[in-house]
């Protein structure tokens, strides 16, 4: 293996089956049914896998996901928002931790 | 910014010509593909020995190329220095006394910008007259030029139906691929067409927009895109439409261009042949459509009038609206070749939309 991230990984991914297929039938199975036009529309869903795929740093997420929302009529100032979503999300989790760090300082100072 | 394109044929490009084009997609390896991107070999393994006709319903007339627009993604490579290939007054007159031998419900009336033709009002009117419904392919800024303001009210008053190109309900997409300021032009034609009634309901003034993705993938399929669409285009713009229909791209003329020069013409088609549904089989719109070319010669689908693949007679002689005889093409097998996959990837597409959800 001469890197550690594939791009033919992508689409080969049923190959995750070899090593247990029942839990990778299993797998697919709940992953299709949550991507299907359900309460949030398919388009919504796809928006939020963009912004999950950014926050879990995840290449082939990106590339799945980027083409997904294409696909499903979004343009890229709304898939842009959708990453700031993330964006906004993991920079205010790091900051709201910085309330932990405040009660400390007070606690342990003067 | 989108980059402004010219014709092929007025830049002398190497895909300028049906040959070319079809030489390209040949030479693409889908060899790893199913059905090693071979249409006729897909159709086969689907129980579909042969691609035959079903009832005409649909008589689609391509009056001319020229255009007023350049959009990037233009299968018929129409533009405004296309002033020689339009149809004459004497065709127009040979596809009226065809029509009269059909069944046809409908007349789809394409282009280029089909309203630049000069006796495009002649064969509306004729049609109208015959009782047909009459669809007119609207690029929506010609509606815009001096001479078409009156054209909403004059369709209206003969209920034309009017079906207008436009990428996507977002300014973004839709001058990435019609160039800037159409989608502007393309909200003003919109609000004309809805002071006159059409988009609201009526069945007699429909207004349908059309949609083809803006890149290399497919069009979406699902209803909650047009309920999208009708929500932005009535919260931002104030307008209102009828239903939203979405098409792939075929990889002909300058949608080809583009995907070779964008590095994506292997993976497209990779995705069109990879996504071949044969459920769309069935209702493919070559099955029930007929297409007349500028000149009067006689297609399966625009797509082939494109790529100058012409309906045959079993006896393999071409066909020619001035000779119509309906049993010919009753009795004709559909050509076919890698374009094809474009209306078979995903839940289809064809001029009518999707083909199944």
């Amino acid at each position: 293996m001469s890197e550690y991230y594939n791009p033919d990984h992508l689409p080969q991914f049923d190959r995750i089956g070899e090593g247990s297929p029942e839990l990778a039938e299993k797998f697919f199975a709940y992953y299709g049914a949550v991507f299907a036009e359900g309460a949030l529309s398919a388009r919504e869903k796809a928006l939020i896998a963009l912004a999950v795929a950014h926050t879990v740093q995840c290449p082939y997420c990106i590339d799945a996901y980027s083409k997904s929302c294409l696909q499903q009529g979004s343009d890229l100032e709304q898939m842009t928002e959708a990453v700031h979503v993330a964006t906004a999300i993991r920079g205010g989790a790091s900051l709201i931790h910085g309330l932990q760090m405040l009660d400390q300082v007070n606690k342990l100072g003067m | 910014m989108s980059q402004p394109t010219t014709s092929l044929v007025q830049r002398g490009a190497r895909l300028a010509t049906p040959q070319a084009q079809l030489a390209t997609l040949a030479a693409i390896d889908l060899s790893k593909t199913r059905h090693q991107g071979n249409f006729a070999t897909a159709l086969v393994a689907n129980g579909w020995q042969t691609l035959t006709p079903t009832d005409l319903e649909i008589f689609q007339i391509n009056v001319g190329k020229l255009c007023n627009m350049t959009c990037r993604h233009c299968h018929v490579d129409a533009g405004p220095d296309r002033i020689q290939e339009n149809m004459n007054r004497e065709t127009i007159d040979d596809c009226l006394r065809a029509l009269d031998q059909t069944p046809a419900h409908t007349v789809d009336i394409t282009g280029g910008a089909p309203e630049l033709n000069p006796h495009f009002r002649y064969l509306v009117e004729q049609c109208v007259e015959r009782g047909k419904h009459v669809i007119d392919r609207c690029n929506l800024t010609i509606l815009l030029a001096p001479r078409f303001h009156d054209l909403p009210e004059w369709f209206a008053a003969r209920g034309v139906e009017v079906v207008c190109s436009l990428p996507h309900y977002r300014q973004r997409n839709t001058d990435a691929q019609r160039g800037d300021g159409t989608f502007e032009k393309s909200i003003v034609a919109l609000r004309r067409l809805n002071a006159v009634g059409y988009g609201q309901g009526d069945p007699q003034k429909r207004l349908t927009l059309v949609a083809n993705p803006v890149g290399a993938f497919l069009a979406s399929s699902n209803a909650s895109v047009e309920q999208e669409w009708k929500a932005g285009l009535q919260k931002h713009h104030g307008v209102t439409f009828d239903r939203l229909i979405a098409l792939n791209n075929m990889p002909i003329a300058r949608y080809l261009e583009w995907l070779e020069e964008s590095g994506n013409l292997q993976s497209y088609m990779e995705l069109l042949v990879n996504s071949f549904n044969p459920g769309t089989v069935d209702g493919l719109m070559c099955r029930n459509t007929l297409s007349v070319g500028w000149d009067g010669r006689i297609f399966d689908c625009d797509f082939n009038q494109m790529l100058n693949l012409e309906s045959r007679t079993p006896e393999g002689h071409s066909l020619h609206i001035r000779d119509f005889k309906l049993q010919d093409l009753v009795d004709r097998q559909i050509g076919v070749d890698r374009h094809c996959f474009g209306c078979t990837a995903g839940a289809g597409s064809s001029c009518g939309g999707a083909l199944c959800m």
